[in-house]
């Protein structure tokens, strides 16, 4: 743990003595709730239309699938006129683009970046290592099995899928989405307790709150 | 190369040289004599650059092999300088006064193997790996695919083909074995 | 002075005609850009998938009430600056609120709508946010001081300070409007133009690859959507009085779409031939070449 994150005492500049425990009262503890579609079915549609023809995706290249991404920007596969549009801050973003292995270090930063996001959000996990460890399925540092820590909505697979197979991929996610189905936020709400436990097994040094608002 | 091995047996006792290329040597010396020879190297040899500083497991003989690789940029010649180390209580003098870079080698190597590299700036901070309680893994007596199938969930009904012979059934499935 | 009360809802359609346009607008010169770039570009509608989208996001995190405020001010000012100003001249119907006085009050409320999105940004408390905002302002600040310079100088010489009366006196012919009757004056506006448009070379504040996108940075769903609804509206706003100051004013709706589509055009064409500054260089270019070339126009009045 930080030494800024360890409970302690702090004298004000008043002369008061403090105990401060950071964990506890810098961070909101409350757990996520789920936001269920309220609208009639029309306007859900239509909302989901919306959010399906306007995909903006986190900028995090967690692993070697981020190579893949980058030629999407390019003229020559250019995802921009599909309206997917890459955005630097997770406030922003709505679809999380797990690209490759997944080590635990980068598990937890992963974590935060989902928890940050607003609902509904996605996450599609690009190549086998997502799927089932792909080419690193022994080895003491990654994940093997993506949709246990964090719920997934499409996987693509390949030992990185090209540009064209992310293309498509993209595709199937709008049918996805179009069709209502796309409700990970809500899945990840309601079965929080047993995420988190999934995550806290393979993360050992946990100093994050358990829901990062 | 043996005018080098020459110049620098005159000040210090070495083990035999392995002679890999024309411009790659590895030289073995006992550890008293490391810091002289890197100083000798840098200064009088030209050889200014520090490559790695990397860790062989010699478990069988039950002993740590460290490699320090130097090059002489202007003569585009390598010589790598191997130091024995007992696996028990590796520890070795650092470097990171003679090469301030050594000291991210040996922060790594002190994660990996467990060789410790006392007064190195930061040796003992987590670098890759953060909350890892076992050993050390780079040491061939972890073993990784047991702690991978304890620690993780796996998805079952993985399998694991050989390429050629997969194609060839794919694509030519009427052609015998 | 009597208050017509027809005008406001024509001013609200002025505000509908120009939300529309500036969405198709800036859509289309994204495509033009696209297209310079060899690539197909963004569908001609996208922007309205993207404000829906962002409305339509079913949680939000708040930070305060004037991280909440932030967005709305600056919707303020960009509506206001947009509603006091005469679009069309010469129509009743869509000469909006103005009267005479009103340059003083579009000086105004262009900077009206930074400072409240400084502080609402300022209120959401990442440090990304912050030094955008330290960055965002003082490069606005340098900016707009070429601008405040053209509009004493225009001021001096039409002897008036409402922009329908300056409008006026540039009709009657090409030469007539203030690029040709006072051509260092525009210089300098056009300069600060540049500079407040926020595309580059002066766009290191709020682009999408600076220590992530700066003031705009925990602003989301339909905080997000408001400050989007500004960033079409607030551009023609500010070329509507651009071209009312110095291009002659438009007397159609089609004289306004071709106008407003150049002078944009004319940010954007800079906007993709130039790598960005940072703030200290942009600082310096304002100081050393806008700011003297206004000092003069005044002088030369």
């Amino acid at each position: 743990m930080k030494e800024e994150l360890e409970k302690r005492v702090v004298k004000g500049p008043d002369g008061f003595e403090f105990t401060v425990d950071p964990l506890q009262d810098y961070y909101c503890a409350e757990a996520p709730k789920a936001h269920l579609p309220v609208y009639s079915k029309i306007v859900e549609g239509l909302f989901n239309w919306a959010r399906a023809e306007s995909i903006w995706i986190l900028g995090f290249g967690t692993g070697c699938g981020a190579i893949e991404m980058r030629p999407l920007m390019t003229p020559r596969f250019d995802a921009y006129r599909f309206g997917v549009q890459w955005r630097p801050t997770p406030r922003q973003a709505n679809l999380l683009m797990i690209s490759g292995y997944l080590s635990t270090k980068t598990l937890k930063r992963a974590i935060r970046a989902y928890e940050q996001m607003q609902s509904p959000k996605y996450v599609v996990g690009l190549g086998s290592c997502t799927i089932n460890g792909g080419m690193y399925w022994d080895s003491y540092n990654t994940i093997k099995k993506l949709d246990d820590y964090m719920p997934v909505d499409l996987f693509i697979a390949g030992c990185m899928p090209r540009p064209e197979a992310l293309l498509a991929g993209f595709n199937e996610l709008k049918k996805i989405i179009k069709a209502g189905k796309a409700e990970g936020a809500n899945k990840y709400a309601e079965n929080f307790d047993w995420y988190k436990a999934n995550q806290k097994s393979v993360i050992k040094d946990w100093d994050m709150p358990d829901y990062n608002w | 190369m043996h005018k080098l091995y020459e110049n620098l047996g005159k000040i210090i006792p070495l083990g035999e040289m392995t002679l890999q290329r024309a411009n790659l040597a590895f030289i073995t010396l006992d550890r008293r004599y490391l810091r002289s020879a890197l100083h000798h190297l840098r200064d009088n040899e030209g050889y200014s650059h520090l490559v790695l500083l990397t860790a062989v497991d010699w478990i069988e003989e039950d002993v740590f092999q460290l490699t320090y690789l130097l090059s002489n940029r202007t003569a585009d010649v390598d010589v790598g300088l191997r130091v024995m180390l007992p696996r028990e209580n590796a520890s070795m003098d650092s470097i990171h006064d003679i090469w301030p870079t050594a000291a991210t080698y040996q922060r790594e190597l002190r994660e990996m193997f467990g060789i410790d590299f006392p007064n190195s700036p930061r040796v003992n901070e987590e670098f890759i790996l953060e909350g890892w309680q076992e050993i050390p893994p780079y040491r061939r007596d972890f073993d990784t695919k047991k702690y991978s199938e304890e620690n993780f969930a796996h998805r079952e009904g993985r399998v694991t083909k050989d390429p050629a012979s997969h194609m060839k059934e794919l694509l030519y499935p009427d052609r015998g074995q | 002075m009597t208050f017509e009360w027809m005008k406001i809802p024509y001013s609200l359609l002025t505000l509908f005609i120009v939300l529309n346009y500036g969405l198709l607008m800036t859509a289309i010169i994204a495509k033009i850009g696209a297209r310079a770039g060899r690539r197909i570009g963004i569908p001609f509608y996208q922007n309205y998938i993207d404000l829906l989208k962002n409305y339509a996001l079913r949680s939000k995190i708040t930070h305060g009430y004037m991280f909440y405020l932030g967005p709305v001010f600056r919707l303020t000012g960009g509506i206001g600056l947009l509603l006091f100003v005469p679009t069309i001249y010469g129509s009743e119907m869509f000469s909006n609120l103005s009267f005479s006085g009103d340059l003083i009050l579009a000086l105004y409320f262009i900077f009206f709508g930074t400072l409240g999105m400084a502080l609402g940004a300022g209120e959401s408390g990442s440090p990304h946010s912050a030094i955008g905002i330290s960055r965002g302002l003082s490069q606005v600040t340098m900016a707009e001081l070429p601008l405040t310079l053209a509009v004493f100088a225009i001021a001096l010489q039409y002897q008036t300070l409402s922009v329908t009366e300056i409008v006026a006196a540039q009709q009657g012919g090409i030469l007539n409007w203030t690029l040709f009757t006072n051509p260092l004056a525009v210089v300098a506006a056009m300069l600060a133009f540049l500079g407040s448009m926020m595309r580059p070379p002066f766009d290191v504040v709020i682009a999408p690859q600076e220590i992530p996108i700066g003031p705009p940075t925990e602003y989301h769903s339909a905080y997000l959507a408001l400050m989007q609804t500004n960033r079409v509206i607030f551009p023609v706003a500010k070329i509507v009085i651009y071209m009312n100051l110095f291009f002659g004013g438009a007397s159609s709706w089609g004289e306004f779409a071709i106008k407003v589509f150049l002078l944009y055009l004319f940010s954007a064409f800079v906007g993709v031939a130039f790598p960005r500054f940072r703030v200290e260089q942009s600082i310096r270019f304002f100081m050393i070449w806008a700011v003297p070339i206004g000092i003069l126009s005044i002088l030369l009045v």
